[in-house]
């Protein structure tokens, strides 16, 4: 038996200690906005918040979320529904491709955040190089993690169009 | 553009596999009889196959094509939207099931008769015919970046239009007033002189009794106001809070998980399986093997072996005792290939010649070479990748003896479904197929095998299963972009003119044009010779244009330097007679401020590609120090005729650079005893945030047809920026992928070099 809270509730689940979060999360507790991408901490799809630090979920034994305060991109919005400032600059820029792996990009780029406001190109290079996007999509996040750190960006949006 | 000629039919005919010749007039009527069932619900009016309208005057995009990242479903919404004078606020879309009302006739087209030019008259028989033919095939598919050029442009801005008309004459016929004085806009028809005015949804019931038409008269580019512009994507906000569902989303009452693995060997079987252990773990349901399967077809054609699946109650639990089988597996006298044993075939089949046969034979190139000043030989080499998408090929299906059900993402709905129900032995109608969002696909999901096995495990255990790969499993039972050897050949005349271009290469497939190249040079002999290897082909974005981009705009940066000249100018002055190559390769350049100097250890390369009916530039800045690359920064321009959302389209750009420049850095798929080497992205990585370049995109909407987006920013990237590791390093990458190269070079013992790499 595991004991932890997920998303502000408090959650028990009884299965092989050494699961990893990931199954839990997306079989047990239905959340499925949790990605499985590689499984061996490879990709970041299945990042979550570990009490408050990202964490890879497809790693992480249940047993060792025993009384912690476990985040998923479910909870990630604030408790009004609205959404994380990233969520919105993610909206703002385009950022999803396919979408994939984007919970784990907006959980990376969170706790980044959290921890460091503003974060040089090399904290962010950092942060972020264990989330894979095969959709390519590194410019928009970039760009997007920078709006909301409020620095100053390359905008891919803008570039130009003519006849 | 061709004219409509019995030629073009035959070639369809041929294709299609089905003899239709024109002269058997298929009119397809009013498809909404048929498919109204199968899409409208409450208070919904079915007025054209690819729209309806509710009660609330919303109108519903009813899209055949999938949705794997590209976002072309909010696009073609903008082109319908667009000719029906709708409220963008009051648009919506959904994915077409998978049904023959919605083959994709577009597709077709766009696809068999390339560049024939209907005259109105026929195009209801051509769109009869293209039914039978797409229904015979199956088509419904997502690729060759043909959502908006042809589904888009041929039927949805028609079907728009169509409905624009049809509800006019409703509104003139209630009315009372004569057609000519009716307006529509946004979503509503008003009657100025007698102040009348309603909302589409107040005809949309008696509209939906006409037959639309198909040649209604459609807008100028100078009267859009929905295309062009960068719409917001109707997906992306799913995508943010991790709500959007992917098929592995899915979870049916009852359902269980499997994991699987296939023969390493390409079609190989299994010999022996000890599951003893296996069926003695914790949650474990069943262990069961999966034949081989094949599909025959215009698209997604494959074949595969032999399939072990562990059935469990969870998926770890299916992982972990998978792993606990004992396993033997023929390997068919494959055990002793490798990639260097391929790459000696190569080899050797290129200089053999048997049998070559040719793409272009232009002038006297045997004549030309032997007058050159100047000739250069070089052998380029590409090696075999894998797709990975980010999620990987997973299925949920419930199949008893009489039904199946099956959720997953794929590119090609209803082809998936036909050969799911000829493989269980069913009806097309006994099965159902839900689609969902891919996360990636990059042409892997057009191979229905893993639907299939899912299929095959859950007819086996009698319960809903949930089949999903590995990594592992991913990049080992994937359908490669195949290796590739050429060999090219060049002349240059005194002057440095580039007068004759031979290329002998192995492994042909689509689409044909992807080795030609575009400049006047006078005599050429491009042809291939076949080298068939047991390795699996699969489309991979891009397809042959993946390798030949790297090829022919390396060979020619090689002839430009050969000639002592600047590659760009080079380029240039080989393009007199195409306008519009020459206008993105001029813009590129520009964008990219060619020819200014750079730090020594940097470099700078360009490229132009034509692929799927786009055009694109890219120039490429390089950092090599250490012997290791840094891409720094890549300059795009593509010119696909009209944007409909420039910003999707730079997205496409940007994403298709990536993909392409993931591969040339790193992507290499090795075959060791006649297996895949590879397992994982340690072994198999991609570019990530911290080696990703800034990607400026450029659009030129030139007005030429519609291109495509998806697939068109890949092929361009890896010789630009081998060109560009030339410029900084005097080393020519004719072997993919760099990171094997070795780059070392002269300029580093300077110690600014060094530096740059610091
Ligand atoms: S699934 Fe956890 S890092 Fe890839
Ligand atoms: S958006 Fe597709 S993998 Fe990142």
């Amino acid at each position: 038996m595991t004991t932890f809270t997920l998303n502000g509730e408090i959650r028990t689940v009884d299965t092989d200690p050494e699961t990893p979060a990931l199954w839990v999360i997306r079989e047990q507790l239905d959340l499925t906005g949790t990605k499985f991408g590689c499984g061996m901490a490879q990709c970041g799809a299945c990042t979550i918040h570990v009490n408050g630090r990202a964490q890879r979920a497809c790693i992480t034994p249940i047993a060792s979320l025993e009384g912690a305060s476990v985040t998923t991109i479910e909870g990630l919005k604030g408790a009004d529904g609205s959404l994380h400032a990233l969520q919105q600059a993610w909206i703002d820029h385009q950022v999803p491709q396919c979408g994939y792996c984007q919970s784990g990009q907006l959980m990376s780029a969170a706790a980044l955040l959290a921890d460091n406001p503003n974060p040089s190109e090399a904290d962010i290079d950092t942060a972020m190089r264990g989330n894979v996007c095969r959709c390519g999509m590194y410019g928009r996040i970039r760009s997007a993690i920078k709006q909301v750190a409020g620095a100053s960006f390359y905008d891919a949006m803008e570039g130009s169009q003519n006849g | 553009m061709g004219k409509w000629t019995r030629r073009g039919v035959l070639s369809a005919g041929v294709l299609g596999g089905t003899g239709l010749v024109i002269g058997i007039a298929v009119r397809p009527g009013n498809p909404t009889e048929t498919a109204g069932h199968l899409v409208a619900g409450e208070g919904e009016n079915l007025l054209h196959i690819y729209l309806k309208i509710d009660s609330e005057n919303r109108v519903t995009a009813i899209l055949p094509h999938s949705e794997m990242g590209q976002g072309a479903q909010t696009a073609l919404t903008q082109m319908l939207a667009e000719e029906m004078d709708a409220d963008w606020d009051l648009m919506r879309f959904e994915e077409a099931p998978a049904s023959a009302e919605y083959a994709n006739m577009a597709l077709g087209r766009g696809y068999l008769f390339k560049g024939v030019d209907f005259p109105d008259v026929v195009v209801p028989t051509v769109d009869g015919l293209m039914l039978n033919i797409a229904d015979a095939i199956g088509m419904q598919v997502t690729g060759g970046s043909m959502s908006i050029r042809t589904t888009g442009q041929y039927f949805l801005r028609a079907a728009g239009a169509s409905v624009r008309e049809m509800l006019v004459k409703t509104a003139s016929k209630a009315w009372g007033v004569p057609e000519s004085e009716i307006r529509a806009a946004e979503s509503m028809l008003y009657h100025d002189r007698s102040g009348r005015s309603a909302p589409y949804s107040e005809f949309a019931a008696a509209a939906a009794e006409m037959t639309p038409s198909s040649t209604p008269k459609l807008k100028k580019t100078s009267q859009f106001t929905v295309m062009g512009q960068s719409k917001p994507r109707h997906d992306v906000p799913s995508k943010v809070d991790g709500t959007a569902m992917f098929a592995m989303d899915v979870k049916r009452p009852g359902m269980v998980y499997a994991a699987v693995k296939r023969t390493p060997v390409a079609g190989g079987t299994l010999r022996r399986v000890d599951d003893s252990a296996a069926r003695a773990m914790k949650g474990v349901i069943d262990v069961v093997k999966v034949g081989p399967s094949s599909a025959a077809g215009l698209v997604g054609s494959y074949s595969a072996g032999d399939t072990i699946a562990v059935v469990a109650d969870s998926y770890w639990r299916a992982e972990k005792a998978l792993a606990a089988l004992k396993l033997e597996w023929n390997t068919e006298g494959k055990e002793r290939v490798s990639s260097e044993s391929i790459f000696e075939q190569f080899d050797r089949d290129i200089t053999a010649g048997i049998d070559r046969a040719n793409d272009v034979a232009m002038g006297d190139a045997t004549a030309t070479f032997d007058s050159a000043a100047t000739v250069l030989t070089a052998d380029y080499r590409v090696p075999y990748l894998a797709h990975t998408c980010m999620e990987p090929p997973n299925a949920t299906a419930e199949v008893s003896a009489d039904r199946a059900e099956i959720w997953v993402g794929c590119q090609n709905p209803l082809g998936f479904r036909q050969h799911l129900a000829a493989s269980l032995g069913l009806d097309v109608e006994q099965v159902t197929l839900h689609n969902y969002f891919m996360g990636g696909g990059f042409g892997r999901k057009s191979n229905a095998d893993y639907a299939l096995q899912a299929a095959m495990i859950a007819r086996q255990v009698g319960r809903p299963v949930q089949m999903v790969y590995s990594r592992a499993e991913d990049i080992k039972q994937d359908f490669y972009r195949p290796a590739v050897q050429s060999r090219f050949k060049a002349g240059l005349d005194a002057d440095g003119k580039l007068v004759a271009w031979q290329n002998t290469y192995v492994d042909k497939h689509e689409p044909v044009e992807a080795p030609l190249i575009p400049y006047a040079v006078a005599a050429q002999d491009i042809g291939h010779v076949a080298s068939p290897t047991h390795v699996p082909f699969g489309a991979w974005r891009s397809v042959d244009h993946s390798q030949h981009g790297f090829f022919t705009e390396s060979f020619v940066d090689e002839a430009a330097h050969a000639a002592g000249r600047d590659p760009y100018e080079f380029r240039a002055e080989m393009l007199k007679d195409k306008p519009r190559l020459l206008a993105v390769l001029n813009r590129v350049a520009k964008e990219a401020d060619w020819g200014r100097p750079m730090e020594e250890g940097r470099g700078r390369g360009i490229s132009l590609q034509e692929s799927f009916g786009s055009i694109v530039g890219q120039v490429v800045e390089v950092t090599v120090s250490g012997g290791k690359t840094w891409v720094d920064r890549v300059v795009a321009v593509i010119d696909a005729g009209y944007a409909v959302s420039p910003d999707g389209i730079k997205a496409q750009i940007e994403s298709g650079i990536i993909y392409g420049l993931s591969a040339a850095m790193y992507g290499e798929i090795t075959i060791e005893d006649g297996a895949v080497a590879q397992s994982s992205f340690a072994d198999y990585d991609a570019i990530r945030m911290h080696d990703s370049p800034v990607i400026e995109t450029h659009i030129i909407n030139s007005g030429a047809e519609m291109g495509g987006a998806g697939e068109p920013g890949t092929p361009g990237v890896a010789p630009a920026l081998a060109n560009a590791i030339f410029d900084a390093t005097g080393k020519r990458v004719r072997t993919l992928p760099v990171i094997k190269a070795d780059l070392r070079n002269d300029a580093e013992a300077s110690p600014a070099v060094a530096a740059l790499g610091a």
